[in-house]
């Protein structure tokens, strides 16, 4: 099972592909196209073979490969995955050719573009397996940068603003973490996760503050808030949180819609994924003593960003801060999880319950709402440009198959059982509502107006009288259906059988709640 | 007065005739004349020397004044084939006119 | 027989097939949808049947019939959130209702929608709620409970909104999902508390279920907020689903706008079974609602727990408030509406008084003829060119003979005319049950007192529709424009026509039915709860009421009697045109007419706040979020300018003025090369002279 770096290749396919695009000399958008979705495909084939191989009985690192990189500064080529990150390899291996396949009518440089997306799921696969932190930053950077130039040269009028918004946002945040994290190397002389987790449970990292950087004049609890929050910041950016997230609703908009198929689909499960793999792991103490206001601006992100969606005009912008609210719940079941309690079995379920509600909520999120701004993507193509909640009306009636698919994955995303959305959210108050009673049943808030504004969507955009301008609309073209047909299948199939998915998880989701405690 | 304060005194005299003439005319020509008194007057110092000085027997004032002489005609030839080129470049031998290389 | 239970599922399994089949249908296939909808619907029933008769043979000494099959879902931890199918008389009797009543309503749409071309869809549509609602039927499991009953609202959306196009369809379409909604927050949150308590959703699980004595002796003694009981709570918390689901107050403003549906779908879901699952959820939980740490409860009394408490009042509230309205509704839809919410009232009242039993009889009954009723309503509708107004009808008696016959039947039940209709008997138990009940005497007060309201409009509503005065057609501009727009030739086929063979069967099979359902809960032979109670083998025929049940009749009857008589008198004699309450009451009939003005004031407070925290949060985002992000980038850019200013005017200048000074030497010194070479010599000439002074000088000291 070792001898082949199954990880390793993985990850150099998107590479290769990329390399290939910008070297070779077609022209046209087709071929690049093609090119693009051929790699990605290549990678789902290879993630195939990966999650095939995957032991979903147990909770260890899976298809290790350790090289030395540089030992002085304890930098290691160190790449690995458990559930955890096998489920959002998965979804990042899912959604690029996905994007891929919507994307088109790039008239500017298709090739550089082409080729932007498949750097940037190289970066997605980098960050969910590299275990090392000095290697995994590179890969958390280097997403950031495909991302920053998809946005910049192929985006909506504003999009210089948006792009320079969304960089120096993200980049801010990623500095405060690497600032934490070196101070936490200096303090322990690893940039090992794994490692890490295990010395901050053992106590040692505080006492690696203490001795280490008694400098800086803090003490080692107070240096590790200072740690905890620049760590945490880097994150709460990416997730987002609020109030954190002002980058996002302009960013989603100006993106091209592909791109933001990528963005809130995958590079917004970067920020939980750190959340889960580095902060709750490295500073469990300092989330903790946080967890009350931290619990606060969850319920705010969920919340306010729900009746913020109700506000918009911008079927983007709706859709975006729909997603600030999904991701919202991640955290709120995420933090609920944190929550101390008596070590019972009792309590171990409901957090192991939160936890993996929360990985559902995230693959599940990644899959709709990144079919809801493909459907968006198609509409504004025929649309030319228009995607006002009041520029459409009456669209089932021409275009029967194209409602029918958005408004199953409308559904979807306001979490109808039987289709992808409910289990996890479910799980997630399951965990949240006993382990944090008030943050919850305030939440829950969030899903009524999740479904208003999602309904609201529907009505204006669907139902009523036909809008004159939109008699020739066209439905979905054979290929187009290709392309969604098995998303929304994939959505009633994982609402069905989450069993598919929690196989995968479960059992590092309790290990992970074992190793956190109480 | 002895007779190489008597030498000295002329070398002096001719030093500065030479000076004064390198310093006043304006003819390259005769600039180059006064140049050449001078290196005669230095020329006559250092037979003067020699031959009142602690050694008269090793001819080294002969020697330095002859290797003097020699550098001294060379000198002359080039510094006259300069002249000449300056003189067919500016049609002048006036030494203020050539100020070519000023800052 | 007990073999069903393993087959249980094919009975919700059958039309949902038929629902994803019908979906990759294209639109012309109307006849095989139609088909294969009416064929799963009839396979369900009959399944349905075996399955009852399987509830029927308890084992001596057990009890009722409860038959499970639990499985594994997913895992969860170091255990699986199991789901599991259960059959019991409950389950057993909403099975056959609803598939036998669900296959009729099909076969009618057949006719109604007739002229629709979206039908292909809507028989998937129909598929997809009969099979949501009867897989909320034989769930084990809460979870799965509020699934399918998510399910049915998504289906119920979807139906009400058929007529897409229409502003006010699609309108009333969210609106009934989101009013639902907000109740299954409340219905959610019981979920998931019962679950923490419990560990387990399984109702029955051998002794390990939710609703199994150990699970409720740890609810009932255990406190929560307020020193309410965790039972209490969560039974609440349960019950907002149900008065979601159910129309109660205050939650029944999108009953009545659910009527924008098709009327097949207004009788199948707003009247005989998906408003029902709210009053069978009460039922289903009802040893959660009912349970108390010392059992209160007489022998065949429900117990007086604060949940029933609350159960009783809403009910009563609900049937009485939303009587009333129906007295002065104009839309023959909408008064059916307005009865079925306060019959719900009812059925909530009954269950709250007296149990399931007599809850769940009087929704058995009023499924039958509600059902009858909208479908006769619909055939009215229908017949008379979809004209919804019962002002603009009337005089339909002659020409629409069966329909009159079956709404007449529909109409004396609903009014609970005695004896021979079921209506009757089933009304009868919940205010027999409410007069008994012995913390207050008020709600059998509210309920006798809806029982002459029902007779009052349904009587009102006969009269108009098929007893008074022909209106003229030409009086009525909108009907005329109608007519003119179907193209048909003006006279004999403009007239209302008795609707075709299609519809009017299964209104009779529903008028037969509702007659011969009175058999099963008379006093004299209460089979329905010896079936429901699991007693079947203690039946006795014989009187087996006491003093007070002749009581009830006795004030029941008189209380339809008078309803029937005023209404009979007041139209009868009225002016045709006119309504004899508004002329009586005016004011009251117009605030009656707005339904009370609960729509407007959810616009005006709950609708307004929303908008306003919404404008508000969009605000904050754009403006307070957004500006402290730009304070810093402002702030960033201050700092920039400073560090520029300081570079420029500091450091900046000191080189520069170095620089200049070196240039100025450069050019001195430059000037000095003037290339006049004997000024070169002269310089010479001096600094040889200083030189020489200066050794000399030197050499002397």
């Amino acid at each position: 099972m070792t001898t082949l770096p199954i990880i390793t290749l993985l990850t150099l396919t998107p590479i290769l592909g990329a390399l290939v695009l910008a070297l070779g000399g077609h022209r046209g958008e087709r071929p690049a196209r093609n090119i693009a979705l051929g790699f990605g495909l290549l990678a789902l084939l290879e993630t195939w073979l990966l999650v095939a191989g995957f032991d979903g009985k147990s909770a260890a690192l899976q298809f290790v490969e350790r090289h030395a990189w540089i030992p002085s500064l304890g930098v290691e080529y160190f790449v690995a995955v458990d559930g955890l990150s096998i489920l959002l390899v998965l979804l990042s291996a899912l959604l690029v050719p996905f994007a891929v396949a919507v994307s088109g009518g790039i008239g500017d440089r298709p090739r550089t573009f082409y080729a932007l997306m498949l750097l940037l799921q190289a970066g997605l696969f980098g960050t969910f397996t590299a275990l090392n932190f000095f290697h995994w930053f590179i890969f958390w950077e280097l997403s950031l940068v495909p991302a920053y130039f998809l946005i910049k040269l192929w985006g909506g009028p504003a999009r210089r603003t948006a792009a320079t918004q969304f960089f120096i946002y993200t980049f801010v945040g990623s500095v405060a973490m690497l600032l934490a994290m070196q101070a936490v190397f200096l303090a322990t002389g690893t940039f090992d996760l794994p490692k890490l987790a295990e010395l901050a449970r053992s106590g040692e990292l505080a006492r690696g503050l203490e001795t280490k950087l008694h400098w800086t004049g803090l003490s080692a609890s107070a240096l590790g808030t200072v740690l905890f929050v620049g760590v945490f910041l880097g994150f709460a950016v990416k997730v987002p949180l609020m109030p954190f997230h002002t980058w996002l609703p302009a960013t989603y908009a100006e993106a091209p819609s592909s791109v933001t198929m990528l963005l809130t689909g995958a590079m917004s499960k970067m920020g939980v994924y750190g959340f889960l793999r580095i902060l709750a792991p490295i500073f469990p103490g300092q989330l903790r003593d946080l967890l009350g206001p931290l619990m606060a601006l969850a319920v705010l992100t969920i919340v306010a960003s729900a009746f913020a969606a109700f506000a918009q005009k911008d079927l983007k912008r709706m859709l975006a801060y729909s997603s600030i609210n999904h991701l919202g719940l991640c955290l709120l079941g995420l933090f609920a999880a944190m929550q101390p309690t008596a070590n019972t079995a009792g309590w171990q379920t409901e957090k192991v319950a939160a936890l993996n509600g929360v990985l559902l909520q995230m693959f599940n999120h990644g899959l709709t709402a990144a079919a809801l701004f493909g459907f968006v993507a198609l509409l504004e193509r025929r649309a030319g440009g228009l995607r006002g909640l009041d520029d459409f009306g009456g669209l089932r009636k021409v275009a029967p198959v194209f409602a029918g698919l958005m408004g199953i994955s409308l559904f979807a995303s306001l979490g109808l059982p039987g289709l992808n959305g409910f289990i996890g959210e479910f799980l997630i108050f399951k965990g949240a509502f006993p382990l944090a009673p008030y943050a919850a049943a305030l939440s829950t808030l969030g899903l009524l107006l999740t479904a208003i504004f999602l309904l609201t969507l529907i009505q204006r955009v669907f139902a009523g009288p036909l809008n004159e301008r939109w008699k020739t609309f066209p439905d979905l073209t054979r290929g187009e259906l290709l392309v969604f047909a098995p998303a929304v299948a994939l959505m009633f199939l994982l609402g069905v059988a989450p069993q598919l998915v929690v196989r995968l998880i479960n059992p590092t989701v309790i290990e992970a709640v074992n190793r956190l405690g109480n | 007065m002895t007779p190489l304060a008597a030498y000295l005194l002329v070398s002096a005299l001719l030093f500065a005739i030479g000076f004064a003439g390198a310093l006043t005319r304006r003819n390259s020509i005769l600039v180059l004349v006064g140049v050449e008194l001078m290196l005669n007057a230095a020329n006559l110092n250092f037979l003067a020397f020699w031959r009142y000085g602690p050694n008269p027997e090793a001819l080294t004032g002969v020697m330095f004044v002859l290797f003097a002489i020699a550098v001294a005609a060379a000198e002359a030839a080039v510094g006259l084939a300069l002249i000449i080129a300056i003189y067919r470049h500016y049609c002048s031998s006036n030494v203020e006119d050539v100020a070519t290389m000023k800052g | 027989m007990k073999g069903i239970i393993n087959s249980l599922w094919l009975i919700p399994a059958l039309p949902l097939l038929a629902a994803g089949i019908i979906a990759l249908m294209k639109r012309p296939q109307r006849k095989p949808a139609a088909a294969l909808a009416i064929g799963s619907m009839a396979l369900a029933f009959l399944v349905s049947c075996v399955a009852f008769v399987a509830t029927l043979q308890p084992e001596a000494g057990k009890g009722a019939v409860q038959l499970t099959h639990n499985f594994a879902w997913f895992d969860l931890g170091g255990s699986a959130l199991r789901l599991g199918w259960l059959l019991d008389p409950l389950t057993a009797g909403m099975l056959v209702m609803v598939t036998f009543v669900g296959s009729l309503i099909f076969i009618f749409s057949v006719g109604y929608m007739d002229h629709d071309e979206n039908l292909t869809r809507f028989f998937g549509f129909l598929a997809l709620f009969a099979a949501a609602m009867l897989g909320l039927l034989i769930a084990n499991n809460l979870l799965f409970l509020f699934m399918c009953w998510e399910l049915v609202g998504v289906a119920s959306y979807l139906l009400i909104g058929f007529w897409f196009h229409k502003p006010s369809a699609a309108a009333a379409a969210k609106k009934a999902f989101i009013t639902t909604r907000i109740g299954d927050l409340g219905f959610f949150l019981g979920i998931v508390w019962l679950y923490h308590e419990t560990g387990t959703l399984l109702f029955y699980d051998n002794g390990a279920g939710c609703l199994e004595q150990g699970a409720l002796t740890k609810l009932v003694t255990q406190t929560t907020v307020g020193g309410m009981a965790v039972s209490t709570a969560i039974s609440l918390l349960l019950f907002c689903g149900a008065v979601g689901k159910s129309g109660q107050l205050p939650l029944h403003v999108w009953l009545p706008d659910a009527m924008e549906g098709p009327t097949p779908v207004s009788a199948l879901i707003h009247a005989a079974t998906m408003v029902a699952a709210g009053v069978f959820l009460v039922a289903r939980v009802f040893p959660l609602m009912g349970a108390a740490t010392a059992d209160l409860g007489l022998e065949g009394h429900s117990p007086h727990t604060t949940a029933l408490t609350v159960v009783t009042w809403v009910g009563a509230c609900t049937a009485v408030f939303a009587a009333l309205i129906a007295v002065a509704q104009n839309d023959i839809k909408r008064i059916l509406a307005f009865s079925t919410v306060s019959q719900l009232g009812y059925m909530m009242l009954g269950l709250g008084v007296g149990g399931p039993a007599v809850g769940m009889f009087h929704l058995l009954t009023h499924a039958f003829f509600k059902a009858l009723l909208f479908l006769g309503a619909g055939s009215v509708i229908h017949g008379s060119h979809h004209e919804q107004d019962i002002r603009r009808m009337g005089g339909l008696r002659k020409l629409m003979p069966i329909t009159f016959a079956a709404y007449a039947v529909g109409m004396m039940a609903l009014a609970g005319f005695p004896l021979v209709f079921s209506g009757f008997w089933s009304k009868d138990e919940v205010l027999h049950a409410a007069m008994i009940w012995s913390p207050s005497k008020l709600p059998f007060l509210l309920g006798l007192f809806g029982a002459v309201l029902t007779a009052f409009y349904m009587t009102r509503q006969m009269w108009f529709v098929f007893f008074a005065p022909r209106a003229e057609s030409a009086s009525s501009p909108g009907r005329a424009a109608h007519s003119a727009s179907h193209h048909e030739p003006q006279g004999a086929s403009s007239s209302p026509h008795e609707s075709p063979r299609v519809m009017t069967l299964p209104l009779v099979i529903l008028a037969v039915a509702t007659v011969l359902l009175s058999l099963f809960a008379t006093p004299v032979w209460p089979w329905f709860h010896a079936y429901l109670g699991g007693q079947l083998d203690h039946l006795q025929v014989g009187w087996s009421a006491d003093s007070a049940a002749g009581l009830t009749m006795l004030l029941s009857v008189l209380a339809v009697a008078l309803g029937v008589s005023a209404s009979w008198r007041l139209y009868s004699r009225g002016k045709a045109g006119t309504d004899a309450v508004e002329r009586l009451f005016p004011r009251l009939f117009r605030a009656l007419q707005g339904r009370l003005y609960v729509d407007e004031f959810y616009a005006a407070t709950v609708f307004r706040l929303n908008a306003a925290v919404a404008v508000l949060s969009d605000w904050a985002d754009r403006f307070v979020w957004s500006s402290v992000v730009e304070l810093a980038a402002w702030l960033a850019k201050g700092l920039a300018w400073l560090s520029r200013t300081l570079d420029e005017s500091g450091i900046n200048s000191g080189f520069d003025a170095g620089c200049v000074e070196t240039r100025g030497a450069g050019g001195f010194a430059s000037r000095l090369q003037n290339g006049q070479t004997q000024r070169y010599l002269r310089i010479l000439g001096a600094g040889v002279v200083v030189l020489v002074v200066a050794i000399v000088w030197m050499g002397n000291n």
